[in-house]
């Protein structure tokens, strides 16, 4: 049997499940090794050097290599795993978050400070936006 | 049980956003942005001042810092002596170390996995924002924190994640547990991550102040109620990361009205949009 996945029509949510997770492993114990700052300055002197130490997939690694993280999540990756990818760039969650939207971080910024994306329209892939 | 015996006498429930403990790091809590954040927990500092636990038993979830993809325990006490803040990428945050209660800690893995809860022991972890934001909201910036701490990790990050009932009823077992410590220990009980936030993807940015709130609402006054929503409904309405709030029910269960006592006092309700990505919710409920 096959894992129970109530969470498919959720939009623009992915949610690390096994399976997920096992596609991500290589990519996010990468993430995981920038959690220490003399991993963080190697990889920042050569990324493309430092990712070829992971068993990653080159479409994983490219898109690490573009900070693609909608990419990113799609291929296994986990946002608080990415976060150190973040981090290491001096980049916030929010930061993060906003690149995710296809919104400008200020534009993002805004949003949230009205109150956030609002639920209605946002519960379901293919439900009417009011 | 007798006043030989450790008691719950509150519980504690606020959200643990890493950007909070970055503002006060940095000492942007005046700003604009921050200052009405802030605002909303100094009732509950000066209630922290008049309130001093023995220990406080800390429910929050690892952000894949102390667990990797490597080991992913659903339930995790902390059993140490000292729990390190930890570099989650931008460098350990600068607060005091995490002291444990390496007793009390080990009684209740004791009690809890022999009332059939199967928690992982963990002798050396280093501890993220979800553990040491709460206790800057509620302690603010001391030398060093007012008591020892038992970490308690729950694992919200990987699915299969814990039910809303099983923290309940984690939450009620914790409570025996603590209740037949032969020490008279003065505990709090803090749960703490959500309230609505969604961290990644289009839908980023995602706040339900509805839902939030009906949530705070049921907590208090239904819990057993609220314990039966399924996962699913507080991922689509919640958020991807709203999940986490299935952690306050480990503090709520373990309050006396579970435990056919009386009802627990609202001592404090704050709610905040946004923190950075995320609706900020607090509650204290004192024991009567």
């Amino acid at each position: 049997m096959s894992l129970n996945k109530p969470y498919t029509d959720v939009p623009g949510t992915t949610v690390f499940d096994a399976d997920q997770s096992r596609k991500g492993y290589h990519l996010n114990q990468f993430c995981m090794s920038l959690m220490k700052e003399q991993n963080r300055e190697r990889f920042r002197a050569d990324e493309r050097a430092y990712i070829d130490e992971w068993p990653m997939t080159e479409e994983q690694k490219q898109a690490v290599l573009a900070r693609d993280l909608n990419r990113c999540i799609l291929l296994g990756g986990n946002i608080y795993f990415l976060a150190k990818l973040g981090a290491t760039d001096g980049r916030s969650f929010q930061y993060m978050a906003a690149s995710m939207t296809g919104m400008s971080q200020e534009d993002y910024a805004a949003m949230m400070l009205a109150g956030g994306r609002s639920i209605e329209g946002n519960r379901k892939i293919g439900e009417r936006k009011p | 049980m007798s006043k030989q015996h450790a008691r719950i006498t509150a519980s504690v429930y606020t959200s643990h956003v890493p950007a909070i403990g970055a503002a006060l790091d940095l000492g942007k809590s005046d700003t604009d942005y921050w200052a009405p954040l802030f605002k909303g927990y100094e009732p509950s500092k000066q209630w922290m001042r008049d309130n001093r636990p023995d220990v406080i038993f800390l429910v929050y979830n690892d952000h894949a810092t102390a667990f990797s993809l490597e080991m992913i325990p659903t339930f995790a006490i902390g059993c140490a002596a000292q729990f390190q803040p930890a570099d989650e990428g931008w460098g350990a945050r600068p607060v005091p170390p995490v002291t444990g209660h390496p007793e009390l800690a080990a009684h209740i893995a004791q009690s809890v996995i022999q009332q059939d809860f199967d928690l992982t022991i963990v002798n050396k972890m280093d501890v993220d924002h979800g553990l040491t934001v709460p206790l800057s909201l509620m302690c603010g910036q001391p030398q060093a924190w007012p008591c020892p701490v038992v970490p308690f990790a729950v694992n919200v990050v990987q699915y299969p994640v814990p039910s809303g009932r099983r923290c309940f009823e984690l939450g009620r077992a914790i409570r025996r547990a603590i209740e037949s410590y032969d020490e008279p220990l003065n505990v709090h009980i803090w749960g703490t991550g959500g309230m609505s936030h969604q961290l990644q993807g289009p839908r980023a940015g995602l706040i339900n102040r509805e839902f939030d709130n009906a949530f705070l609402d049921r907590l208090i006054a239904d819990p057993a109620g609220q314990a039966a929503v399924p996962h699913i409904d507080y991922v689509r309405e919640a958020g991807s990361e709203g999940i986490e709030l299935v952690m306050w029910l480990i503090a709520r269960g373990a309050m006396a009205d579970v435990a056919g006592g009386p009802a627990p006092r609202v001592v404090h309700r704050f709610y905040h949009v946004p923190a950075s990505n995320t609706a900020v919710g607090h509650l204290i409920l004192e024991e009567q």
